[in-house]
C-alpha cells in the first residue's frame, strides 16, 4: 500500500477535466492505497457547499482525505466548508514530500 | 542522518498564475525547515530570479513605488535563499539556461545558477521527493 | 540506476509553434539522454500529439519566416524509436475525441484510463504536466 498526495489547483465551474482528477483519486484509494486531495487556489471553490461540491464528499465517503487549503479559502472568503472537506495548511504538502509520497499537481 | 533534500519544478512566469503563490508558499515552509531544496526553474520560470525586475507604483490606488511596495519574485527568491540557509539548509536554484536566453532574462539573483536538463535529472537522483507545478 | 518515472502530459499546443517542440516532451527526451528512466502516458487533449500527419508550414510575420516548424507526430515517434521512452495514449480520451487507433504514429500503446492509477506503484516517481 502506498500514500499519495494529489493537489488540485483547479475547479471544475471552470475546467471539465476535474473529474478525471477526483477519479483517479478514487481509482488509488480502490487499489489499496491511501490518497489525500488537497485542494489548492481555485481548486478549493468547489470544497463551499455548491452544485459540485457532492463529489468531494462522495471521494471522503470513498476513503480519500480532502483537505482545503486555509490560504486559499481564507483568500476567497469560504468559511463553511462540504461534507467531509477540512481545512489544512500548506504545511501539510510538505510532510507528504518529506514522508516520500507520491505528489501530483494538477 | 543526511539532510531531507526535495526538488521542485517550476514553469510559470512571474504574475500570471496563481501556482507560484502556493510554490513560494511550500518552497517557503521547507526553507523554514531547514530542508535542501532543489529548484528547477523551466520556461516563464526562468525569469522568477532575473535581478532586472524593478518595482512600480500604483496609480489607481494612489501610491508611490514606496506605498505600493509591489512584490517582486527576484526578491522572494533571494528571502528562500536566506531562509534556507538560517535554518542549516540550502537551496540550489537553477534557471534553464535555454529558456534564460529565448526570454533575455540572464541576469540572476546571487545564489541561483543556470544549468539544463542534466541539471534537473541529477536534481531527481539526488532527492528524497520530487513535485512538478505545471504550468496550464 | 535512475529512478523510474511516470509521467502523465496532458499539455497540448501549448507555445509549441515557437518553442518548436513541446517543452515537456523536449524536456523528458533531453533527461533520457542524460541517463533518466521516463515513461509517458499522454492523456486529455495530448493524445492528439500521436495523430499521424499533423503539422503545418511555419509561422510568418511580415518578411520574417519560421524554418523548422514542430511536427509532433514525428516527435512522439523519436521519443518510441531514437529515446526508447514507452509512450501510452489513454484510449477513452481518445475515442472522446473521435480518434480512430489506426491514424496514431506506430509504437504508442494503449492504456485504460481506469488502469491508470494501477501503473503508479510500477514508478518510483510519477509526474503530472
Amino acid at each position: 500500500m502506498a500514500q499519495y498526495l494529489l493537489i488540485e489547483s483547479r475547479d471544475p465551474f471552470e475546467s471539465n477535466d476535474v473529474g478525471y482528477y477526483y477519479d483517479l483519486a478514487k481509482g488509488l484509494v480502490e487499489g489499496g492505497n491511501q490518497v489525500t486531495l488537497f485542494l489548492a487556489q481555485n481548486g478549493v471553490l468547489s470544497a463551499r457547499p455548491s452544485a459540485h461540491s457532492a463529489a468531494l464528499s462522495a471521494l471522503a465517503r470513498n476513503g480519500v482525505t480532502v483537505l482545503a487549503d486555509d490560504f486559499s479559502l481564507q483568500e476567497r472568503g469560504i468559511a463553511k466548508l462540504a461534507e467531509g472537506v477540512a481545512a489544512a495548511p500548506i504545511d501539510v504538502v510538505v510532510d507528504h514530500l518529506a514522508a516520500g509520497h507520491k505528489t501530483l499537481w494538477h | 542522518m543526511s539532510k531531507m533534500t526535495l526538488t521542485i519544478v517550476l514553469m510559470d512566469p512571474p504574475y500570471e498564475s496563481e501556482n507560484l503563490t502556493t510554490a513560494f508558499r511550500i518552497l517557503d515552509v521547507a526553507a523554514r525547515r531547514g530542508y535542501h531544496i532543489n529548484v528547477f526553474a523551466y520556461e516563464g520560470a526562468a525569469g522568477l530570479a532575473c535581478a532586472r525586475q524593478t518595482p512600480h507604483p500604483n496609480s489607481v490606488h494612489g501610491k508611490n513605488v514606496a506605498e505600493e511596495n509591489h512584490p517582486t519574485t527576484k526578491d522572494q527568491v533571494a528571502a528562500l535563499l536566506a531562509e534556507a540557509e538560517k535554518n542549516g539548509g540550502k537551496v540550489d536554484w537553477i534557471n534553464c539556461g535555454m529558456c534564460v536566453d529565448e526570454r533575455g532574462v540572464n541576469e540572476f539573483v546571487p545564489g541561483t545558477r543556470r544549468g539544463s536538463p542534466a541539471d534537473f535529472h541529477a536534481f531527481v537522483e539526488a532527492s528524497d521527493n520530487v513535485l512538478v507545478i505545471p504550468t496550464k | 540506476m535512475a529512478k523510474k518515472t511516470l509521467n502523465i502530459v496532458e499539455s497540448a499546443y501549448r507555445a509549441v509553434m515557437e518553442e518548436q517542440d513541446d517543452t515537456i516532451l523536449w524536456l523528458l527526451a533531453a533527461m533520457q539522454g542524460a541517463g533518466a528512466k521516463h515513461t509517458v502516458v499522454l492523456r486529455g487533449n495530448a493524445v492528439n500529439y500521436a495523430v499521424a500527419g499533423q503539422g503545418v508550414p511555419g509561422l510568418t510575420v511580415g518578411e520574417w519566416k519560421q524554418t523548422h516548424a514542430p511536427k509532433m507526430d514525428r516527435d512522439i515517434l523519436d521519443l518510441i524509436e531514437k529515446r526508447k521512452i514507452p509512450v501510452y495514449v489513454v484510449a477513452e480520451d481518445l475515442a472522446d475525441r473521435g480518434i480512430e487507433r489506426g491514424e496514431l504514429v506506430p509504437g504508442v500503446q494503449m492504456l485504460s484510463r481506469t488502469a491508470l492509477p494501477g501503473l503508479f506503484a510500477e514508478y518510483e516517481l510519477v509526474a503530472h504536466w
